[in-house]
Order: structure tokens, then C-alpha cells, then sequence
């Protein structure tokens, strides 16, 4: 018996890297174009008169991992669902679960493709970044690492959201109503240090808010949290989503009849 | 591959596909197989008949993996699909009945997909002869969303057929096809079967699985009324039916005629044969039933005959089981 088909696996991924190809106005220009416009307003404009900047950092570049944090979370998710929805919705989803794949291919395929297209944009967003910021990154391969991991468990993430929805609206409800705004709440315009109590204690209960400091950590040396808890609150995101999708393959919720 | 006509070959009685006991029961309640017990023979074309919530499709789910069985057994090329699915599937092909496939790809795009979703390595003069068989290679750079309703129904075919299997199912696959098409695509069908594939096809048109099944399998409620030979269904239950119209009246059936089976409509105007067997008795008796009105001096203007159709057949089995 066949354990693993890798060419089923090539197949799915190159056929959604395809598509974001397709619709790259979409999918890869209008998130570049936001987050600029945010380097610009934020960093250019409003960071460049901020003479103390924060947490040690020039303002424009403090807020470089947050916003590009920002990006991935929405488009990871956002990639993520879309490439399972679809088939679902069309019905074309039929062919997926009628050819020799298991959990292993579909999610490497699917998810792949979606964590891909974010480290484009997150390439695409840091080299537009240079533009309008002088940043630096501290630990580049830690960088890359957690980006991956990052636009990994949210493209997860996605998948999840995309079987679960039986509708646009609700694919576009989850990023709309809890990703973004837990990001904005989660540090990425400022230090949680700077909170006041309660509102430091209710900050911590924000999962995003360890995202963006595990890489702020990445870029700059330093953050609210260690590492370690950053880097341990995303690998528990990412078991927490793969055990999910392994039980929806397992007992076929809202794929199969 | 030029087509042919659609002609029978001798199948093998090895079964490709044995399903014992299925039923399902979707999370609503609703019952929509109960205790399906069906072998498929390698080589055969198999038409699964039954009216609309019958549960065709969900039969043709639970052996392709969208429909998961409440219980029972299927068994592919001999080995249980529960176990050996992935190396089962990759020899399983299914055409849907809904249109349903990404329809901003390109034809070539979306076939070779299907290739390689299913594990095969990049064949182009595979998929070139499958899209030439199908008339699709002149528009295999098209978008799927611009092709006329036939052709989206024979990408939907090419990308079944894209991985070469042995077991091919065919969900309503003529549905919309205007009937010149509909011709082709039966003589393409006979030609796969032809080819070694065995064919499951679900239809509407009784006609078609008349025309191109070996089998057919009645499926009421959910439940297989009934599987047989075609042909020796055609001629167990099938009958011819004359009417011959008459000059003058008769008041009753002459006694030199009491063997026929007779009946009088239309005020005597009209005798009524119905008899046979489906295999050309009938008519037979009708030829020797005008010599007779002859020799006994019964002119007639008229005779209209009818075989009764697979869908008669259908329909009688049907409102017998109803009733």
C-alpha cells in the first residue's frame, strides 16, 4: 500500500500556487499595497516624530514585525480557507476526496501552497519595508523560521475555518472580527509595557500578542516575553490545528456525507 | 481512438466490485440505503436504474469515498476499499452528475490535475488521445467557463479517464446532452468498455441503458429491486403490442381467433393484440394473426406495432412494487 503519494502531494500544491498566481492583484498586490501604506502613515509620517520611539527601537522600525505579523495572520488564514472552501462550494471537491489522498497530502498540498504565497508577501513586504523604515533583523534564520511557523499554523488555521464555513460570509467573518483585531490589540503598535493595569493582565490572555513579540524577538533582540514562550505558544497553535484537521479527515465533518 | 458503434463483447463473470449489506443513514435520519447487496463483473457496462431519491448517487459515494456507509462491506478488485483505499481508489473513476470543477482552469489544466491528483506521472500524449477522443484537444487552452454544456460534461469525463481506470462510474452521464451527442458519447463509453474498463453508469434515459448496458439494476427506496441480463429482461418481461384497425365493427372476438390474445377497443373498431416475449415471438404471432383475419374474411385498414420498451419495463416494476 502506497503511505504517502507524493506526486498527488506536488499536484495540489502547485495547482494552488497556480491560482494565487492567477489572481496575484488580489492575493499578493493587495496586501502589499496596505501594509505600505501603513510603513508610510505609521512609520514615515507619524514614527519619524517620535523621538523616543519605543522599547529601545525607532518607532518606524518597531512596528515592522507587528505589522508584517498583521499580514501574514489575515492572508495565512484568508489563503488558507479560500483553497478548500472553493472546492467545497463549487463541488469540485469530489475529485479530492475520490483520489488516493489522505490528510498527509491534502494538508501539505493545500496548506503548503497558503504558507508559501505568505512567505512571498512576507519577502515582498520586508523588501518594500526598506523603502520607508531602517530596520534590522537580529536573528535572520530564527526570522525565517518563525515566519514559516507562523503562516504555517494559520494557513491550518484556515483550513479549519474554510471546512467549517458554509458560507462567504462566514469565511470572511473569522478575519474580519478576530484576526485583526487581536493583532491591533496585540502589540503591534506598541509595547504591552505600556498598558496599564487591568489592561496589561487582559493583553496576555491575547495569543497574537506572543506572536508579535516572538518575532519583534527575531528582529530586535528583545520583547515583553522570552522566546521560548513565544515559540511554545505557536508550536501549541499549530498541534492544536493539526490534531483538528486529523479528526475532521478521521470522522469526514463536513467533508464527506 | 476513432469511435465505433456501440456493440457487446463477452465479459468475464469475475466480479470487480461486491457490496454486501450497505446502508446509510445520514445524520437527518433519512435512510437512503438499506442493506445494498450488488456484484459488478469485470468488463460490463451496468446501468444502475431508479427514480429521483432513489439513492443512486449515494450508492456511487460510498464506493468513491464521498459518502461514508452506515454499515455493509465494499470490495474493489477483490480487496476490502476500507483497507486497501488509496491503492483501490487510484483504479476507481467517477464523472459526476453536477458540473462541478474549477471553471476558470483551462481544459488541458484541469485534466492533467486530475492526472497527477491521482498519483500518475505527466503523460501528454495520454491526455492528448483522451481530449482528441472526447473533441476537446481544439479547446484545450480554453477556459472551462466558455465551453457549451456538452463539452463541460466531457472534461468532466477526460478527467475522469485522465488516470487510465479500471472502474469508471458515470453519474447521469448524457443529463443535458443534446441527443446527437448523447449518440457519440455512448459509442465513446462502449469503445472504454471495449478498452477493458468496467462501466457503472446511473441514468435517466431508459433508452440509453437499452441501448449500451449488459445489466441493469432497478434501486427503489434505497433498495435493489431487481439486477438482470439486459436482454433477457427485454425478453422475460418485455411484450409486442398490435393494433389493427378494422373497416367494420366486430361485435366480439371471432372464435377462430380465441387463441390470440385479443381484446376489442374503440367500439370494435380496433383489435388489440398483446403478447411475445420481447425477443421477436410477438411479432411473429402478429404476421400469423393478419393471415388469419384474412382467411376468416376480417378486412383491416391498419396495424400499428410496438415492442415495449426497457421503460415500460421500468415503469411497470415500479407501480408493481408500489402497489
Amino acid at each position: 500500500m502506497i503511505a504517502f503519494n507524493a506526486r498527488s502531494t506536488w499536484t495540489i500544491y502547485k495547482r494552488e500556487v497556480m491560482r494565487a498566481l492567477r489572481t496575484a492583484m488580489q492575493s499578493i498586490l493587495g496586501p502589499v499595497l496596505t501594509t505600505v501604506l501603513y510603513f508610510v502613515v505609521f512609520g514615515a509620517a507619524i514614527g519619524s516624530k517620535m523621538d523616543s520611539g519605543m522599547a529601545g527601537v525607532n518607532y518606524g522600525a518597531f512596528i515592522v514585525p507587528g505589522l508584517l505579523l498583521l499580514t501574514l495572520l489575515s492572508e495565512s488564514t484568508s489563503n488558507g480557507s479560500f483553497g478548500i472552501y472553493m472546492p467545497r462550494f463549487t463541488g469540485a471537491i469530489y475529485e479530492l476526496l475520490s483520489a488516493p489522498v489522505g490528510v498527509a497530502e491534502t494538508l501539505i498540498g493545500f496548506v503548503g501552497a497558503a504558507a508559501t504565497k505568505s512567505l512571498i508577501l512576507a519577502a515582498i513586504i520586508l523588501t518594500t519595508a526598506t523603502f520607508f523604515v531602517d530596520y534590522t533583523v537580529a536573528h535572520p534564520f530564527y526570522a525565517l523560521g518563525f515566519i514559516l511557523l507562523v503562516s504555517a499554523s494559520f494557513s491550518l488555521f484556515g483550513f479549519i475555518l474554510g471546512i467549517w464555513a458554509d458560507s462567504f460570509e462566514k469565511l470572511g467573518i473569522v478575519p474580519v472580527l478576530f484576526i485583526v483585531p487581536l493583532t491591533f490589540l496585540g502589540g503591534t503598535f506598541y509595547s504591552i509595557d505600556l498598558l496599564p493595569e487591568p489592561w496589561r493582565s487582559v493583553a496576555m490572555a491575547n495569543p497574537v500578542v506572543y506572536l508579535v513579540n516572538g518575532l519583534r524577538w527575531c528582529f530586535y533582540g528583545s520583547s515583553d516575553f522570552p522566546i521560548g514562550l513565544s515559540l511554545g505558544m505557536t508550536l501549541g497553535f499549530l498541534a492544536l490545528c493539526i490534531s483538528f484537521i486529523a479528526w475532521i479527515f478521521r470522522t469526514g465533518w463536513r467533508l464527506r456525507a | 481512438m476513432e469511435l465505433s458503434p456501440v456493440s457487446r463483447i463477452t465479459r468475464s463473470m469475475e466480479p470487480i466490485l461486491e457490496i454486501s449489506g450497505l446502508t446509510k443513514t445520514y445524520a437527518g435520519g433519512f435512510t437512503a440505503l438499506q442493506g445494498v447487496d450488488l456484484t459488478i463483473n469485470k468488463g460490463e457496462i451496468f446501468a444502475l436504474l431508479g427514480p429521483n431519491g432513489a439513492g443512486k448517487t449515494t450508492l456511487i459515494g460510498a464506493v468513491c469515498g464521498l459518502v461514508r456507509p452506515s454499515s455493509g462491506t465494499i470490495r474493489a478488485f477483490g480487496e476490502d476499499m476500507t483497507h486497501g483505499w488509496r491503492a483501490l481508489r487510484a483504479r476507481i473513476g467517477l464523472v459526476p452528475q453536477e458540473l462541478a470543477t474549477d471553471m476558470f482552469e483551462t481544459v488541458l489544466h484541469s485534466v492533467n490535475y486530475s492526472r497527477g491528483l491521482f498519483g500518475l506521472a505527466p503523460d501528454a500524449a495520454r491526455i492528448e488521445e483522451i481530449l482528441r477522443a472526447l473533441s476537446l484537444w481544439d479547446k484545450r487552452k480554453s477556459q472551462i467557463r466558455a465551453l457549451s454544456g456538452g463539452m463541460k460534461r466531457r472534461v468532466l469525463i477526460a478527467k475522469a479517464l485522465a488516470h487510465e481506470p479500471d472502474l469508471l462510474f458515470l453519474d447521469e452521464p448524457t443529463a443535458g446532452v443534446d441527443v446527437e451527442l448523447r449518440r457519440d458519447m455512448w459509442a465513446q463509453i462502449a469503445q472504454l468498455r471495449d478498452r477493458g474498463t468496467t462501466i457503472i453508469l446511473t441514468t435517466h434515459y431508459i433508452e440509453e441503458a437499452e441501448e449500451m448496458a449488459d445489466r441493469v439494476g432497478i434501486i427503489q427506496a434505497g433498495s435493489i429491486r431487481m439486477v438482470e441480463d439486459t436482454r433477457s429482461l427485454m425478453k422475460r418481461l418485455g411484450r409486442t403490442e398490435a393494433h389493427i384497425g378494422l373497416p367494420v365493427p366486430l361485435p366480439a372476438i371471432p372464435a377462430a381467433l380465441a387463441d390470440y390474445n385479443l381484446t376489442l377497443a374503440d367500439d370494435g373498431l380496433e383489435l388489440v393484440y398483446r403478447g411475445g416475449d420481447g425477443s421477436g415471438g410477438g411479432k411473429a404471432q402478429v404476421a400469423q394473426l393478419t393471415k388469419d383475419l384474412v382467411a376468416n374474411g376480417i378486412d383491416y385498414t391498419a396495424i400499428d406495432i410496438r415492442e415495449s420498451s426497457l421503460e415500460d419495463i421500468f415503469v411497470d416494476l415500479l407501480e408493481g412494487a408500489a402497489a
